[in-house]
């Protein structure tokens, strides 16, 4: 079983090498990459709403301030955005700190509030603080541009890196801490769990690696607005509906649910026209009722429905019911 | 001095209108205990049916309101019966599932909307609109004014009805103790749809109150269930009297914070308050008084 994991691991590895060289052409390729873009944000929110059951509304302010970071670097100093890779993921955690010591006293549905009321601060002042941010205007990079490639294999191993972190975490201590404030918290203060610290973990790689895809994208797209990186409805959002998709709490999860995502959201656009964002809203809602921990989340519910054996542990879903 | 005084009505009377729209959110959270963020939506769907009303049939807003209201109540009960208590029946490892399905709501309203509307910038001129009342100086718009009084009316009626019927008396049973109401016979399920219902209407007079003001397009919903939030946080859950307040309070805050900070940071200055709000007042304005 446990050879056959790690073969399944080198020929996964493999594929995700090959495949820029595959799909040969700018469209595919700019689509594997927003799949890893989203992957990484997935897998980063994961950490802290999935394991930890603190769900943020509020993701797409360590989001933008990472491609802030790099984009500010580059309006104010002229450096190069790619500093943003080092500055951006820095900047995340540095701002979250605060913000997880102030938020982490609320619980529930009320932590999900006060982060999505931060997320719309950030962007309203970003869009007001016009002499600094260059406000709604953006900041539009013009640099030459290496190809899709080196992107592709950039993003690949941020993605490589929030899994490999969320891994090491889960599988240590950490991971049955974070999963124990989660189905109770107050079982978990009682066993001698300090609480907020844990949350802390679980926020501040969290939000580092958030802030790296941050500034990424920054390098990527080269151009970015406050209404665009501070989004709550396309980013805050739909981050957390590709971890619903794929699986919360789930190591392959937030990858899974962000392939479905881009590959449907591709597929409406070109199919539906005017009524993409509508297909995807129902499909938002079904999945919800009938698979609510997700596609990898419900494995065993596809492997009786194909009649296949069922199997006793679900990814990594600790505990799960 | 005028200046003063002029901000400080025009809020207090947007704010009343922002209150009605967030007392059938505390409604729905009171019984439900869930966060629905779909409430903006169902706000804006509300208008563009006042507003077809206005456009198809030349009926003014506040008559075109009673149309809306039923159209509303009928879709909320159907959201609740069809999807939420569905929703409570399904095991999932997130309990904040709820508040995923409600954003998924709204998306689709949204865009349902917006695929029979397109994103185009509406708005209706009524002959009153450009009418202003000159008070000592200050002069009060008469589409606020009549606003903030229709919708004083419904909150009060809304009281009544809490306090006063047998229904009404059944939704604060439930929204007290759920299990509780059942045992003493309270069809909590049927409650629950109602309530949202109901929740719904208003939410739909609250919207085309704000009608003649405001201009109208399909992501208009975001703003109002935001609003919605920081008055219902504001006045403590539940509260239909703190929601009162917190409306008023909000609304005289965004106003303040209009004219002497600047327009672009009006919204800044409600979501700050919300904040603070929260951390440190976690019963709302009340937590004030208790001291």
């Amino acid at each position: 079983m446990h050879r056959y994991r790690i073969w399944a691991a080198v020929a996964f590895a493999l594929l995700a090498l090959a495949l820029p060289f595959i799909f040969n052409s700018p469209y595919y390729q700019h689509m594997l990459i927003l799949i890893l873009i989203w992957a990484a944000l997935g897998t980063a929110w994961n950490l802290l709403g999935g394991y930890c059951g603190q769900v943020s509304f509020g993701h797409a302010a360590f989001f933008g301030l990472g491609a802030y970071s790099a984009g500010l670097l580059y309006l104010h100093l002229g450096a190069s955005p790619w500093w943003g890779l080092a500055l951006g993921p820095v900047v995340a955690t540095l701002v979250s700190l605060p913000i997880g010591l102030i938020c982490f006293r609320l619980r529930g549905p009320y932590f999900a509030l006060a982060m999505l009321a931060l997320g719309e601060i950030f962007r309203l002042v970003f869009l007001n603080w016009i002499s600094f941010t260059n406000g709604p205007r953006g900041i539009l990079m013009v640099a030459t541009r290496p190809g899709k490639i080196p992107f592709y294999y950039l993003a690949l191993a941020i993605l490589g890196l929030a899994l490999w972190w969320s891994y090491l975490l889960i599988k240590s201590k950490f991971g049955y801490y974070f999963v124990s404030i989660r189905e109770d918290q107050d079982a978990a203060e009682a066993l001698g769990i300090p609480t907020t610290r844990y949350k802390l973990y679980a926020l501040l790689p969290s939000a580092f690696l958030t802030g790296l895809v941050g500034a990424f994208y920054m390098n990527y797209v080269a151009f970015i607005e406050p209404n665009v990186v501070f989004s709550l409805g396309n980013v805050s959002v739909m981050i957390i509906l590709v971890v619903i998709l794929g699986g919360v709490a789930t190591l392959w999860g937030p990858t899974v649910g962000a392939a479905i995502y881009i590959a449907l959201g591709e597929l409406f656009r070109a199919q539906l026209g005017a009524a993409n964002v509508l297909a995807f809203g129902v499909l938002v809602c079904l999945v919800i009722l009938f698979l609510p921990n997700g596609v990898v989340g419900e494995v065993d519910l596809f492997k009786r429905l194909l009649g296949g054996k069922r199997r006793g542990d679900v990814g990594g879903s600790l505990g799960s019911p | 001095m005028a200046l003063l005084g002029q901000t400080v009505i025009c809020g207090l009377l947007l704010g009343g209108m922002y209150a009605l729209i967030a007392i059938s959110l505390t409604l729905i959270m009171g019984v439900m205990k869930i966060i629905n963020l779909a409430h903006g939506s169902l706000v804006m769907v509300g208008m563009y049916v006042t507003y077809v009303c206005y456009r198809a049939w030349g009926l003014d807003p506040y008559l075109g309101m009673l149309v809306a209201m039923p159209v509303l109540f009928l879709l909320g009960c159907v959201i609740q019966h069809f999807l939420i208590n569905r929703l409570l029946e399904v095991e999932s490892v997130l309990p904040e599932n709820q508040v995923l399905l409600t954003v998924g709501i709204s998306l689709v309203l949204t865009e349902v909307i917006r695929f029979i509307f397109k994103s185009d910038y509406r708005s209706i001129t009524t002959p009153y609109a450009g009418e202003a009342l000159l008070v000592g100086g200050m002069s009060v718009s008469i589409a606020m004014a009549i606003g903030f009084v229709i919708a004083m009316v419904f909150t009060y009626l809304l009281h009544l009805f809490l306090t006063r019927t047998d229904l009404g008396r059944a939704i604060r049973a439930t929204a007290q103790d759920r299990e509780a109401a059942q045992y003493m016979g309270v069809d909590a399920r049927r409650v629950t749809v109602i309530t949202f219902g109901l929740g719904s209407a208003l939410a739909a007079a609250g919207g085309s109150l704000l009608l003649p003001l405001f201009y109208l397009w399909p992501d208009i919903g975001h703003l109002f269930t935001a609003k919605a939030f920081i008055i219902t946080i504001l006045g403590g859950m539940g509260s239909t009297t703190g929601a009162l307040l917190g409306g008023l309070t909000l609304g005289v805050a965004e106003s303040l914070g209009a004219t002497y900070i600047g327009m672009g940071y009006k919204d800044v200055v409600g979501l700050v308050i919300f904040l603070l709000v929260l951390l440190f007042l976690p019963h709302g304005l009340r937590s004030l008084v208790r001291r």
